[in-house]
């Protein structure tokens, strides 16, 4: 600097003396360029996250002092085994509806995303793309319709030939339903529902594999399906597991179709036969006649919280198996 | 192992743009062969047929001949998997698999070809692969960490053992010590050295010290214009080429002097 000065200007002048429209720069004097900018963003940046916090506060405080009535009665005292057990069956039918609806959905879209993203011709995978984004906006209501006035009768003999020759599996045991709307048919219809998020995300991710990795792979004489094992999958792992938790989180809480598809009942292991319930379709049908601060109506707002936390539980299981091997993550 | 690589008569297009025009070279097995020449004569394309990873970037195509030994890569009955096995590539940016550990990376050769290694194999394996690409004093005791935890220089050695781990033919570098310093740069130029032992060397520099220093052979590349096809100008023994090339371009390249 000093160098640079006596090389510039006269020695006369001083190495403070400003020469010009130049101002002189000193280390502390901050360059005031940017500064109300970074300032502004990390103010917003950090309301947005504050305000989400306070907002999903203010659900779980909601949740929990409304559902007080389910837990307690002035003339019973605590009557939390009567809760359990009118809750436990819905938990129960709502994770049996989401593992339906995982198992089927995620296989498929992973499949899809990956003949998108690395098997189709480009033009074909621009409107394969296209046209499963737009299931994606197909609202609920007419996945629901669909499954019941359609979906649940194509059923009914698929339902009838599973038990007759494989209904000494449990899961295939008990009557068949005679209009097909069980559990299996309404895991499906959540299946289909959630198969474009996770195909949309997965299919991103996939887009995103660096060439380099995966001309390494070829390099090393793989197929292009031990490339896509050996290089993208590795790097997708990550995002593959956040589409799946954003199609479980709607599978979990999807109400309009599963209450008109599914005729519920209590829980059974059978997936051919009317029965089970899901939470979401449970409080739908139920909200309505329950009279307001009615114990009913804790009772409902209570099972909402337990879906609450099963959401919060999955979704920390999820972050959990993402950060696992954080170190071969290749985001280093 | 190593084999005698032969090009006849051979064109590169890009859809219909015509890369690199009527290559004819023979390349013995056994030794170092630098490609030098201006960017974008089309060296890295030339380069890519060698294994067939052309056939990776949308467009592209071969005509002509090339042998392996006796045999055309360019035959129908050949799978290009089949080559890019017994032709290895290291590239320009060293791409570890960022997943894998320092040990699989090394091994990720063997678990595509199927064969199954005991531990103690494969504990050979990876130990003579790092130490054929002068790595294993630096990774000895972390072979279980990623491979994305080393030095941009270790990287590329990394890249180098997994691409010898298997015992390919010919390998082919594409300026490979170009994201290196010169530490690292040297610590390739010997490994290139100790590797024309056993393989056929194929690499792509603009560094010509680095093309003096490590290459038999040098084939100079040129274009003779923007949307002209890249030529193979001339190609002699690096000696030669460097003191007293038979061609104008190609002393005008070698000396500095362009056009
Ligand atoms: N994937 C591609 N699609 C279309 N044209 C390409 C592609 N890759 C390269 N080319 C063109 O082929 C010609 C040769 O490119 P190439 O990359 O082989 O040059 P190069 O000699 O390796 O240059 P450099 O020294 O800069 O790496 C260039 O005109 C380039 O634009
Ligand atoms: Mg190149």
């Amino acid at each position: 600097m000093a160098h640079a000065n006596e090389t510039t200007s006269p020695p006369s002048a001083g190495p403070a003396a400003p020469s010009g429209p130049v101002r002189k720069k000193t280390l502390r004097q901050s360059d005031r360029r940017g500064v109300f900018g970074d300032k502004l963003f990390s103010g917003l940046a950090m309301a947005a996250g504050i305000a989400i916090l306070v907002l999903l506060a203010f659900v779980a405080l909601f949740l929990s002092s409304s559902s007080g009535r389910a837990l307690y009665s002035e003339d019973e005292g605590l009557i939390v085994g009567q809760f359990l057990q009118y809750a436990m069956p819905l938990v129960g039918g709502t994770i049996i509806a989401s593992i339906i609806a995982l198992g089927l959905a995620a296989p498929v879209a992973i499949g899809v995303a990956l003949f998108i993203s690395h098997f189709a011709p480009p033009r074909a995978s621009r409107s394969i793309g296209y046209v499963i984004d737009l299931l994606a906006a197909i609202p609920s209501v007419v996945y629901g319709a669909w499954g019941m006035s359609f979906l649940a009768p194509a059923m009914v003999p698929v339902y009838r030939w599973l038990h007759e020759n494989l209904g000494w599996f449990p899961l295939f045991a008990g009557n068949p339903s005679g209009t097909g709307r069980t559990i299996l048919t309404a895991g499906i219809v959540l299946a289909v529902m959630i198969l474009p998020i996770i195909t949309s995300v997965s299919r991103e991710i996939f887009i995103q594999t660096p060439k380099l990795h995966e001309e390494a792979a070829l390099a090393l004489g793989a197929t292009r399906w031990e490339m896509i094992k050996m290089a993208v999958f590795p790097f997708a792992r990550a995002g593959i597991i956040s589409g799946i938790m954003l199609g479980l989180g709607r599978a979990l809480g999807e109400t309009m179709a599963v209450a008109l598809v599914l005729s519920g009942g209590a829980l059974t292991a059978s997936l051919i036969s009317t029965g089970n319930q899901t939470i979401p379709a449970e409080i739908a049908l139920n909200f309505p006649e329950a009279g307001p601060g009615s114990e009913r109506q804790a009772q409902l707002i209570a099972i909402g919280l337990v879906l609450f936390i099963i959401t919060l539980v999955v979704n920390m299981i999820a972050r959990w198996i993402v950060s696992r091997n954080k170190e071969f993550s290749g985001a280093n | 192992m190593s084999k005698r690589i032969n090009a006849i008569d051979l064109n590169v297009y890009y859809g219909d743009f015509l890369a690199v025009e009527g290559v004819n070279i023979d390349i013995e097995p056994r030794s170092v062969t630098a490609f030098i020449g201006p960017s974008g004569c089309g060296k890295t394309t030339f380069l890519r047929t060698l294994n067939r990873m052309h056939e990776v970037l949308p467009g592209a195509r071969v005509e002509g001949q090339l042998l392996l030994d006796d045999d055309n890569i360019y035959d129908t009955a050949v799978d290009p998997v089949t080559v890019r096995s017994m032709v290895g590539m290291v590239f320009q940016r060293p791409n570890p698999f960022p997943t894998m550990s320092i040990r699989d990376n090394v091994l990720a050769g063997y678990k595509l070809n199927g064969t199954r290694l005991s531990r103690s194999q494969s504990d050979q394996v990876v130990e003579e692969a790092l130490k054929g690409a002068n790595l294993w004093n630096e990774v000895k005791d972390r072979l279980d960490k990623p491979g994305s935890g080393l030095s941009g220089g270790q990287q590329q050695r990394l890249c180098i053992a997994r691409t010898i781990a298997v015992k390919p033919d010919v390998i082919l570098m594409d300026e490979p010590c170009s994201a290196l310093d010169p530490i690292s740069t040297l610590a390739i130029e010997d490994l290139i050295n100790e590797l024309k032992d056993t393989y056929t060397v194929v690499i792509v520099t603009h560094n010509m010290q680095q093309a003096a220093r490590v290459s038999e052979k040098t084939a100079f590349f040129n274009i003779a214009g923007t949307g002209k096809p890249g030529k193979l100008i001339e190609y002699d023994e690096t000696t030669k080429i460097f003191s007293n090339p038979s061609k104008k371009d190609t002393e005008n390249y070698v000396s500095g002097r362009f056009g």
